[in-house]
């Protein structure tokens, strides 16, 4: 049996006209993503990985080529594909409750309905004590559970996260980390993950996608075969930790170069 | 060893010593003829006449009215309520008009561009300037002096209103489109409660706008209010009555801006600026 890919990338481009420059960000990306693999779209800043991210979700469409998720074409966002982002991006006047039935609510589940998954999700994700707070009395590690239950809620099929550590220190993050891999292995969704650190998608994915620098091309598509819990110590884990560390420094050293040259090309 | 307790009680005074300064230095100028208690009377005259103001002016007879009736049948207190009538009536009404107006100007770039040329144009314009026109238009009494209200308070809301809804952070609206919210639930549940901030600074300014053009409006338009009273006083040369007037202005104005203040904390409990009780 051949399995539908979930997510289907078909060449797309994308360039962004800021007055009289042109930016390639994206060009002829190909990628089919199957039901329930976890993929990390991994590069320097300026590769284009959110840009992306941003393209499956339906906030920006492509400037060519297009994307299907379950063999419809993506052209608006939609709650099919939950997002979370760097910034949490939590309703700061909902409390963490109310974020998190926001949804729900939007779907006009009934209150029995909405009461039961939003306690089910705060128990999860260990947030019963926080459900009457604001985002503001929280940790950045307490909102991102809280943005995470609230795509949770939705049942999405596909998860897509933009960063979602980034700003976290490091224990929480590995908290986090782990506590999404039992979240993906509980329910089988199907995430794209876009990261810059090296550690966090060998960590993570089934497979990660290295992206060049401007413009965004498909580098290299690596497997990653490791059992979880993955032993970020273990010699396998190291060896790829240093090919993949390679393959970035590559283009990070060609954004660096851009970088120097910015300021004499007009 | 310091006392916490000993400290702030010494801290608190210390705030009352300037102002007891001044008034002892005024009471004394005053007193001892330096300068002329006609032009400056001294603040124990003052207090005098303000305690006279407030209290009721005929003595209470339970056949004529209840206690409480006659409690606040003084003359100061009837023309403060006149007054706070004024700036209430006149700040809801200007509210109701520009709250909408201030949302869709926001929300719709075409409406914005419909309507900003013509606010442009008329917001410069003082509200006192609106003086002439509105006692053409409404006469004297109520009326022109809610006009005037109104006037004042609508801009400042507007302005806000507007900004606040320009000003909501995209990442809100993306957060909410991929939830799936609609056009409508977009609008009351995530741009409305976002712009808050905004619009609740735009009313206390334009309570603040109200209370000062109530005040001007009731020294030209009107027959009673705190702004009347201070200068029908003036023509009687009751310099007492002046200030002690200006006092009860003041005391209400920190009351309106005190409410004020407790609704935005109410309202903005989750707003990060604002410290939780």
């Amino acid at each position: 049996m051949i399995m539908q890919p979930h997510i289907q990338i078909s060449k797309v481009s994308k360039v962004f006209s800021t007055g009289e420059r042109e930016v390639a960000a994206l060009d002829d990306i190909n990628l089919d993503i199957k039901p329930g693999e976890f993929v990390c779209l991994l590069g320097p800043s300026g590769c284009g990985k959110s840009t992306l991210l941003n393209a499956v979700a339906g906030f920006s469409l492509p400037t060519a080529g297009v994307i299907h998720v379950n063999g419809k074409p993506v052209q608006a966002p939609g709650p099919d594909r939950g997002m979370v982002f760097q910034e949490y991006a939590l309703f700061p006047w909902m409390t963490v409750e109310n974020n998190i039935a926001f949804g729900l609510e939007i779907q006009k589940q009934t209150k029995a309905q909405i009461g039961e998954k939003v306690g089910a999700l705060l128990e999860m994700l260990k947030l019963q004590d926080f459900r009457d707070r604001y985002p503001k009395d929280l940790s950045g590690g307490m909102r991102q559970r809280v943005a995470i239950a609230r795509v949770l809620a939705l049942d999405s099929p596909i998860m897509l996260m933009d960063e979602p550590f980034g700003a976290l220190d490091s224990l929480t993050r590995r908290n986090l980390q782990d506590e999404l891999l039992r979240i993906w292995m509980e329910f089988r969704k199907t995430i794209i993950f876009v990261t810059h650190s090296i550690e966090e998608s060998i960590y993570l994915a089934d497979r990660i996608i290295v992206m060049t620098y401007r413009p965004g091309k498909i580098k290299k598509d690596v497997s990653v075969n490791m059992p979880h819990p993955r032993d970020p110590s273990s010699a396998e884990f190291n060896d790829l930790k240093k090919e993949l560390g390679l393959l970035v420094m590559e283009e990070q050293s060609r954004h660096n170069q851009e970088e120097i040259k910015a300021p004499t090309a007009d | 060893m310091k006392n916490p307790y000993l400290a702030k009680t010494f801290e608190t005074l210390q705030g009352f010593l300037v102002p007891i300064a001044l008034l002892a230095l005024w009471q004394w100028l005053s007193t001892q003829a330096i300068v002329n208690p006609q032009i400056l009377p001294a603040p124990t005259k003052v207090l005098a006449k303000w305690w006279e103001y407030l209290m009721p002016m005929e003595a209470f007879d339970p056949a004529r009215s209840g206690y409480l009736a006659w409690i606040f049948s003084g003359e100061m207190i009837r023309d403060a309520y006149a007054s706070l009538y004024r700036v209430v009536v006149g700040f809801l009404v200007g509210a109701v008009l520009a709250l909408p107006l201030g949302l869709m100007m926001g929300a719709n770039d075409r409406i914005y561009k419909l309507f900003n040329p013509l606010i442009q144009i008329l917001r410069p314009i003082p509200p006192i300037a609106f003086i002439p026109l509105s006692i053409l238009w409404f006469g004297l009494g109520n009326p022109p002096a809610i006009f005037l209200i109104v006037i004042g308070a609508f801009f400042p809301i507007l302005m806000n209103t507007i900004a606040g809804v320009r000003h909501v952070d995209g990442i809100y609206i993306r957060a909410a489109r991929s939830l799936g919210a609609s056009q409508t639930t977009m609008f009351l549940r995530v741009i409305l409660p976002a712009a808050t901030p905004y619009i609740l600074t735009g009313a206390r300014i334009g309570v603040g706008t109200a209370f000062i053009v109530v005040i001007v409006a009731e020294m030209i338009a009107v027959n009673n209010g705190l702004g009347y009273r201070i200068l029908e006083a003036r023509e009687f040369f009751w310099s007492d009555k002046i200030i002690a007037g200006m006092f009860s202005i003041g005391l209400l104005g920190l009351a309106i801006d005190t409410g004020m203040n407790r609704l935005n904390n109410h309202l903005l409990k989750w707003h990060r600026g604002i410290e939780n009780k």
